[in-house]
């Protein structure tokens, strides 16, 4: 048997627990619309975002060099290769690969390869090996773990898991080159 | 803190609290664990408010020190960077510029409510004193503080400020010894800057040590309560969860839409406009103010005459307040049942209000246009004259002479007459 | 004794009273004879959002007219899009600046276009340069002026000073000839709003100076205008999302403040109530 107190009671007590629970979410959505400033803040900042890209000069690149320059902080190789490289490069195209891709998808003008000069495993900047100083695949060697990238900048041997990624960038003119 | 009665249901729970008592600690704290006065009243959220402002000062300030730069060529333009580069740099800024003001009004509230309701009175002297450290670290911490953005403001706020440190020049060249120490140069520069932000950055975390000292000192006799009695029987406590943690969580809500009108509508109010001009050593601004928290004493430092003795009379208008448990010799804590020492106690508020007033005038500007006009000098020295007077002169004697009210015999006992009446 | 104390208390009161109250004739005696023309800025109040249009002519005012003399260093072309251009709009507008780009091989420095990325230049390279080609005066730098001239008044508001109607007061207050008794130094000028009313900028702004794309009269009031309120959007960049935003933070917490309350309440119904001891 019921009486009407222990009617009101119940009613009472459901009312009050939405109430709780009401207030308990209305104050979690609160509390973590505060936490995405306070984690956002440590995105990459308007300035850092608008960061210029940079116009190189080809033509002052002789042949077989590579230049290092400096794009929103990572170090970009740009390898003027010679003719005997790019066939290598072409040569390898069936070779089997981690991460396997053309020599002609690496390079929108075959002569210059443009790429981000991290290697793909841990972040370490990799050694030119075009003359096979260190590796035996003649392009660019890893210290860190002894990831051998080709003259295509693909990786052949070792850790590493992708090829040298590829920046994106537009031909102004015949030998200036825009990256960013 | 003491032992706890905390009982975990919970087996790993029960692991853990056997190894750490932490939970416990917790709960004896600000949990079900600690019974306070059931009659607290709104004047005691401003604690717990105190403590919220705390952490969103170390947070935000955590979070800008990632985007500043300490020095005298970069430190105005980084502030800049933060105002209009970084993603919701503006709100952390402008949260931990007005959430310092914020902090001060909120502390200014809580150790008015100690002085009305007698908390520092014993067995409370000690709480009393923690509390008025983290006061004097919070001082330091806001002026230096004030400093890192440097601007003009914080350059001559700091050239000012320390100066006053070279009026303790008892023989020939220690004035200047101290200020090179301070300024690790010849002039406020980037020696002053770096280690002001040095210290900006440390001494939050001193005020939660001293807070969790606070704290403690507060949970050994328990809280004081409006009528200044002591909370003895069963019926004169409840738990301070859910009680307190519902109530404070009320007052911090409210809190939080006030503090947000300051942020988002009028965030630059309780600054200096001269602020958003970079320093500069050649040109003082016409009008040197300090922040508005310090305004009172600043008022006291002019109105002396003598560098020494002002820069004196300033640290004893703070430090006076060390004494004032054994200046009120009353048996009585709460001002509810000393209507005279209430009164004193509204004027003493009311003209350090208006020293604060004064502090924000030039000496020679007239306040009272009538006897010829009398300047804010004159009017900063007999408001000074009665702050000083109030605490030697007032407290003593009101608190042995005055006639008070009868006190009710407990706590719950007052609950259940004022029930009968309303 | 206590009664004696008490009084003098009493008439501590009633002198503070009429201090207060002598407070705000006291503050009008110390303003300035010329007091400033308050204008109803659209981007003033809680929901004042900028006025774009005007935004686009002060920007045009500041590059033909004030550019000549000052910077604006904090400010990037990027963030004119907060003032309704586009991409292509503002690359186009930062191509017509020149910025060094390092040296040939014969030494010679070498230019580039500028890019959206790049600040607004500074029209003279340091500040001995700025004075000496401005009589010995050094033209302020924009990007903060618009705050750093304001003062605001929490408690008196009807006595605070807004960056935009100083502003405009600058630019529009200008004597011809300096009142009689005042003696005009070589190479200065009268000027009203200016603290000490005299001023070293000749007076920058004559009707039709710029002739504004959008085809509005090009007053000098409206010059003025329209520069001023670039000016503030250039120190407070932020002002629209922060607005906007806080409306949101505002009525959430209100309405929390509201949910919180009810459950205070509740918790505390039996206790009000003496129930637990009764």
């Amino acid at each position: 048997m019921t009486t009407k107190d222990q009617v009101e009671h119940e009613e009472e007590v459901t009312r009050r627990d939405f109430l709780y629970v009401a207030t308990g979410a209305v104050g979690a959505v609160g509390a973590a619309s505060v936490v995405w400033p306070l984690v956002d803040q440590m995105n990459p900042s308007a300035d850092v975002l608008a960061l210029a890209s940079v116009e190189v000069d080809l033509s002052t690149i002789p042949e077989g060099q590579t230049v290092k320059i400096l794009w929103r902080g990572k170090p970009i190789f740009i390898r003027h290769r010679t003719a005997k490289e790019i066939a290598r490069g072409i040569a390898g195209n069936n070779d089997p690969m981690v991460d396997p891709a053309n020599d002609q998808d690496r390079a929108v003008k075959p002569q210059w390869l443009i790429m981000v000069g991290i290697c793909t495993h841990l972040g370490c900047v990799p050694l030119e090996n075009t003359e096979f100083q260190l590796g035996e695949h003649g392009g660019w060697y890893c210290p860190c773990h002894g990831s051998d990238y080709d003259i295509a900048g693909r990786i052949r041997k070792g850790p590493a898991p992708r090829n040298l990624d590829l920046p994106e960038y537009t031909y102004l003119t015949d030998t200036t080159v825009k990256i960013g | 803190m003491g032992s706890s009665n905390y009982q975990p249901t919970n087996k790993a729970v029960k692991w853990f609290e056997d190894r750490l008592p932490i939970l416990g600690l917790m709960h004896s704290t600000l949990g079900a664990g600690y019974l306070a006065p059931r009659n607290l009243n709104y004047w005691w959220n401003f604690g717990s408010l105190a403590g919220f402002m705390l952490l969103v000062q170390i947070i935000t300030g955590v979070i800008l020190v990632m985007h500043y730069t300490p020095h005298v060529d970069m430190a105005f333009r980084a502030v800049e960077h933060i105002m209009r580069d970084v993603n919701y740099g503006w709100l952390i800024r402008y949260t931990h510029s007005n959430g310092a003001s914020m902090f001060f009004v909120v502390v200014y509230i809580h150790i008015l409510r100690g002085m009305y309701f007698g908390s520092y009175k014993s067995p409370r002297e000690v709480l009393w004193f923690l509390g008025l450290v983290i006061y004097l670290l919070m001082m330091a911490t806001g002026f230096m503080g004030y400093v890192l953005p440097w601007g003009q403001m914080s350059f001559w706020g700091a050239t000012v400020i320390t100066n006053l440190f070279g009026a303790f020049d008892f023989y020939e060249g220690m004035g200047e010894s101290i200020l090179h120490l301070l300024w690790g140069g010849f002039a406020v520069d980037n020696p002053t800057l770096q280690r002001f932000f040095s210290l900006h950055y440390l001494l939050p975390f001193v005020i939660v040590g001293v807070v969790i000292l606070h704290i403690w000192a507060l949970h050994l006799p328990g809280s004081n309560n409006p009528l200044g009695i002591d909370a003895k029987g069963p019926g004169d406590k409840i738990p301070f969860h859910p009680y307190y943690t519902a109530k404070d969580l009320f007052g911090l809500s409210f809190f939080i839409v006030i503090l947000a009108i300051f942020i988002f509508y009028m965030p630059n109010i309780m600054g200096h406009p001269d602020n958003y001009i970079e320093a500069n050593p050649m040109l003082t601004p016409a009008h040197i103010v300090p922040e508005w928290y310090y305004l009172p004493f600043y008022t006291i430092l002019k109105a002396v005459p003598d560098k020494l003795f002002g820069v004196i009379a300033m640290f004893a208008s703070i430090l006076i307040f060390f004494v004032l448990p054994w200046l009120d010799g009353s048996k009585i804590r709460s001002a509810k049942f000393r209507p005279t020492t209430a009164f004193f106690f509204w004027l003493f508020l009311l003209n350090t209000l208006y020293l604060g007033y004064l502090g924000t005038k030039l000496p020679d500007e007239i306040m009272i246009d009538m006897a010829g006009g009398i300047d804010a000098l004159t009017m900063g020295r007999i408001s000074s004259v009665f702050y000083f007077a109030y605490f030697i002169v007032i407290v003593p004697l009101v608190s042995r002479m005055e006639s008070t009210k009868p006190v009710p015999t407990s706590i719950s006992q007052s609950v259940l007459d004022a029930n009968k009446k309303g | 004794m206590l009664n004696r104390l008490k009084n003098i208390g009493l008439m501590t009161l009633a002198v503070s009273a009429l201090t207060i109250g002598g407070l705000t004739s006291a503050n009008a005696a110390g303003a300035s004879a010329y007091p400033l023309k308050e204008y109803d800025w659209p981007h003033a109040g809680p929901f004042g959002m900028f006025d774009k249009p005007s935004l686009q002519r002060g920007l045009q005012v500041y590059k033909e007219v004030c550019a000549s003399c000052h910077s604006l260093d904090m400010v990037a072309f990027r963030e004119l899009k907060a003032l309704g251009y586009n991409v292509d709009e503002i690359k186009a507008f930062a191509a017509e600046y020149e910025f060094p780009n390092g040296f040939d091989d014969e030494g010679e420095e070498k230019y580039r276009k500028g890019f959206p990325q790049d600040y607004f230049p500074a029209p003279y390279g340091n500040e001995e340069d700025a004075r000496d080609a401005n009589n010995g005066a050094f033209p302020p730098d924009f990007s903060l002026l618009g705050k750093s001239r304001e003062h605001l008044s929490l408690f008196t508001p009807w006595n605070s000073i807004y960056g935009e109607d100083y502003i405009v007061g600058i630019l529009n207050t200008y004597h011809e000839d300096a009142p009689e008794g005042v003696e005009l130094p070589e190479g200065m000028n009268y000027n009203e709003a200016f603290s000490g009313n005299l001023i070293a900028m000749a007076p920058p702004l004559f009707d039709d100076i710029v002739e504004y794309a959008d085809g509005t009269p090009a007053t000098t009031e409206q010059m003025a205008k329209d520069v001023a309120t670039f000016m503030y959007w250039a120190a407070e960049p932020k002002m629209e999302v922060r607005k906007k935003m806080g409306l949101k933070v505002i009525i959430f917490m209100s309405i929390l403040t509201i949910m919180l309350y009810f459950v205070n309440k509740r918790v505390w119904r039996k206790i009000k109530k003496g129930d637990d001891i009764a």
